[in-house]
């Protein structure tokens, strides 16, 4: 394999730091998804209309409002996580149970909201929002952007904070119980709808932190609201869906492989590696890298 | 809904629909003329239509019997417990057999149609078998992600034709060829399935749906079941792609686009999930509306999205089943009996 | 009834998480012969009878079933086998007539199998086999959606159910449950009438009394364990199954 084709170590290295940089905002993306359905079996395909929701959210805050960022973004992130808490408790919450009609819902309102967006004449450059801080700091030989180096380390930040919360809070370990065994958790006195419904909220919320730390590198596309859903959808397949170390895992393979083929191949070839991934799985693992979601075991 | 708490409401069969069950139906004319409208309405309806239509709403017609057909795939599909959010998945896939063949060797749409419909059906169902063991949610995962990726690889790596497609393809030799063809593929595909459906296999499917423990404690493969559901469907959503790349001679990537996606699932929500008349219904509604709206822009697939969300909730049965129920059954409010 | 043993456990085990649901269970049954299985709630009776038709791969032992090795086989091959069980929950297909939900079991390759090569009319072979079970034949019951029956008549529907595979041994978890006196009574002439064509059977149950009067022996399982097996009398009279069920001192 050409690897080193011709090229230096320098341009390893680099690759490398792109592709953790990559890595990092794979996981980001998909945590959010992967939360809400390892916890309450809810498929959020409105997922990528609340990841641009957020991004135009704060957008608004910010330039109709002039409302400044530190407050702008914490506000949008708590507004995001409760649309996603009454998108169960109002919708959802009637077809708990159907799960094509779940898919369905959901579905329909991430479309909605999307193309509402596209209607209301959502697209310009000017739509975007700002860096955190200028400047870029010098690692594995490349320039990296002060934006894209606080990404990671704050999608690693954020996923030890998880890695507490979900062990050490009373919410996280009721978290874990009804992913693990609902009917058990139930008779412990936890009420499966709130859960659902903070579920989703928390979703949300993950969602949302993605979007403000991820939309500045680039304008907010409506179009996003697809990608991002497709991104998310892509690891978790990977990954294993419900499983958060299958979710890290996948990002960094796909992150690593996309980053690598596009620097040594072309940036054509990284849908490629994600189709490959895909199929690879379909064909040896089904349920993911990490995943358990044996139809017949879990049910009967 | 009651007005008052010591009432309920009571539906009871028309005495007409009682009279003219079987054979009985040949006794009178108003009988006859009962269990027939509804049937040969449409067909009238279609009929006229087509005298007094233009060439662009007999295009729109065209177009509306191949999104009926995919809602009647998709319909199939949920039917036996699949959520399919990727009809563009068949579409294109049928879409860009066709096309290569055409483009490559000038196989006649006579050819390319049914080897796309088989072949494009064989891709997609062996592709997909994998995830049939999993849970449902896998299925609609992966069929919406696979066409959107599908998109992207084309336009990104140019092969089959790339952002430009597949131009210059041979059609039909007559419109009403065109039109013929795909009304009659409509008509055969809604007819074939349900009839399918009213057999004791389309029992089974269903059972797999709502109770699969039980049909596999009656010692059925569900899985092998499901897959042959989704070869049915799938090569049947071939066949629409395949036709519609002779109709426009054309082929390229939006065929996979999410839009192939998402009037079949509106159609057949609007018109009734599971009754497959519901979806060939919704299809027949929504498609010339479209085409009315066509200014509204993106505010149409709003619209398409918050019908998914209302009817799923509070109209779950849909329009079709709704009609259905008006015409042969009457509501009246009882005592409650204590 | 034969020596021969149409069925042999050996050692199975399966865990949930941190829970111990089935541990080393052995046992064999002779053909024809009637086996009652019971045991305290949570004993681990149902992952028992879904680890033998296959619901659940278990972690450790072997199941033969007519000297055929079926561990991790695929429930729906162990059916066609001719292994049946019933479920717990009775979950009939709701909307169809009663009937009507028999017509998928005959539609299964082993029943084609059985007649030769053809299904025959599955329809009118539904209606006798209600009767069977004790559907009154010349009714509107058998014709009824399953959603307005009474729960005796779904517990019967499940037993016709299972019947219809024409199975050699059958599994019936806890079909006496939510039954009252009347219904158990008519329920065990049936029951009878299916061990005298030769069946083997396997009964989980609750209900005690009704059982011991069936069955040739009974087995007792607490906290997935087999703690005792012999016939109903030595059984009831074992100091480790009155612990089990009371409790002790």
């Amino acid at each position: 394999m050409p690897i080193f084709r011709g090229n230096s170590p320098k341009m390893f290295l680099g690759t490398l730091v792109y592709g953790l940089v990559n890595s990092v905002i794979l996981a980001l993306v998909a945590m959010g998804f992967n939360m809400t359905f390892g916890i309450s079996g809810i498929a959020n395909f409105a997922y990528g209309a609340l990841y641009i929701l957020a991004g135009f959210g704060t957008w608004i805050l910010l330039n109709s409002l002039a409302i400044p960022l530190f407050l702008a973004i914490p506000a949008m992130v708590l507004i995001t996580a409760l649309v996603g808490g009454l998108l169960y408790r109002f919708i959802l919450i009637r077809l708990r149970g159907m799960v094509i009609s779940e898919v369905i819902a959901t579905f329909g309102i991430g479309l909605a909201i999307v193309e509402m967006f596209r209607f209301l004449g959502f697209i310009h450059v000017k739509y975007s929002l700002p860096v955190f801080s200028d400047g870029s700091i010098f690692i594995g030989g490349v320039y990296l952007d002060f934006q894209r180096a606080f990404i990671v380390v704050f999608g690693i930040a954020l996923s030890g904070t998880l890695w507490v919360f979900t062990r050490h809070t009373r919410i996280g370990l009721a978290f874990r119980g009804i992913a693990q065994d609902e009917r058990t958790a139930l008779t412990f006195g936890i009420d499966s709808d709130r859960i659902s419904a903070l579920s989703m909220g928390f979703g949300g919320g993950l969602c949302a932190l993605a979007a403000v730390v991820i939309l500045p590198l680039r304008t907010i596309s409506v179009d996003a609201g697809y990608e991002v859903l497709l991104e998310a959808l892509a690891v978790c397949i990977v990954g294993g869906l419900g499983s958060s170390v299958g979710v890290i895992l996948a990002s960094f393979i796909l992150g690593m492989a996309q980053t690598f083929t596009a620097m040594y191949w072309g940036p054509h070839w990284m849908m490629i590696v994600t189709l490959v991934a895909i199929l690879a799985i379909l064909a040896i693992r089904p349920s993911g890298l990490l995943g358990k979601q044996k139809e017949l075991e879990e049910r009967i | 809904m009651s007005r008052d708490p010591k009432q309920r409401k009571k539906r009871l069969d028309r005495g007409i629909k009682v009279r003219s069950g079987d054979i009985f139906v040949l006794t009178s004319w108003r009988e006859m003329l009962y269990v027939l409208v509804p049937r040969v309405l449409p067909m009238l309806f279609i009929l006229v239509f087509i005298l007094v239509a233009t060439p662009y709403w007999k295009r729109v017609l065209v177009s509306m019997a191949m999104t009926g057909i995919l809602a009647l795939s998709w319909d199939l599909l949920v039917s036996t417990g699949l959520v399919s959010l990727g009809q563009a998945l068949f579409f294109g896939m049928g879409a860009y057999v066709a096309g290569t063949l055409n483009h490559a060797w000038g196989w006649p749409y006579w050819a390319t149609i049914p080897i796309a419909t088989i072949g494009g059906g064989l891709i997609c169902t062996l592709s997909l078998i994998p995830v049939l063991r999993l849970r449902g949610i896998y299925f609609a995962m992966i069929t919406l992600v696979l066409p959107l990726v599908l998109v992207r690889i084309i336009e990104a790596t140019k092969i089959f034709g790339g952002t430009e497609g597949l131009s210059g393809l041979s059609t039909f030799h007559y419109a009403a060829e065109e039109l013929g063809i795909s009304l009659l593929a409509f008509a055969a595909v809604l007819f074939g399935f349900r009839r399918l459906m009213g057999t004791d296999y389309g029992l089974v499917l269903q059972g797999i749906r709502d109770n699969d423990l039980s049909v596999i404690s009656a010692g059925i493969n569900i899985y092998w079941y499901k897959a042959q559901a989704l070869f049915l469907a799938g090569s049947v959503g071939a066949l629409a792609g395949a036709f519609m790349t002779h109709a426009y001679m054309f082929v390229g990537m939006p065929v996979f686009a999410l839009d192939y996606s998402i009037l079949p699932i509106a159609s057949a929500v609007v018109g009734g999930m599971g009754t497959l008349a519901g979806p060939a219904l919704g299809a027949c509604i929504l498609v010339p509306l479209s085409e009315a709206l066509r200014a509204m822009g993106p505010l149409r697939v709003v619209c398409y999205g918050l019908f998914l969300v209302v009817f799923t909730v509070a109209i779950p049965e849909g329009i079709f089943p709704y009609l259905q129920r008006k015409y042969h059954q009457f509501e009246y409010w009882v005592k409650v009996e204590v | 009834m034969k020596a021969f043993p149409i069925l042999e456990v050996s050692k199975l085990t399966k865990d949930f998480g941190g829970v111990r649901a089935a541990n080393q269970v052995s046992f064999d049954l002779r053909e024809g012969e009637s086996l009652g299985i019971i045991g305290p709630n949570g004993s681990g009776k149902t992952t028992l009878a879904n680890l033998i038709s296959g619901f659940i791969r278990p972690d450790e032992g072997s199941v033969r079933f007519k000297g055929k090795e079926i561990t991790g086989i695929m429930p729906h091959r162990i059916a066609q086998l001719g292994l049946s069980r019933t479920f717990q929950m009775a979950r009939p297909f709701y909307h169809l007539p009663a009937y009507k939900n028999l017509v998928i079991p005959l539609f299964s390759p082993r029943v084609r199998r059985l007649s030769g090569g053809k299904y025959g009319d599955r329809d009118a072979t539904a209606i006798d086999l209600l009767e069977e079970v004790g559907f009154e034949r010349d009714s509107f019951v058998p014709f009824k959606p399953a959603s307005v029956l009474p729960h005796g008549y779904l517990k019967r529907l499940e037993l016709a159910r299972c019947l219809a595979m024409r199975p050699e041994l059958i599994i019936l978890d806890e079909l006496f449950s939510g039954l009252s006196m009347a219904e158990v009574s008519s329920t065990v002439p049936i029951i009878e009438k299916i061990q005298s064509e030769g069946k083997t059977l396997i009964m989980i149950e609750h209900r005690l009394r009704e059982l011991f009067r069936i069955v040739d022996r009974v087995m007792v399982l607490n906290y997935g364990r087999k703690i005792a097996e012999g016939t109903p009398k030595e059984v009831m009279e074992s100091d480790a199954v009155k612990e089990a069920y009371l409790g002790s001192e």
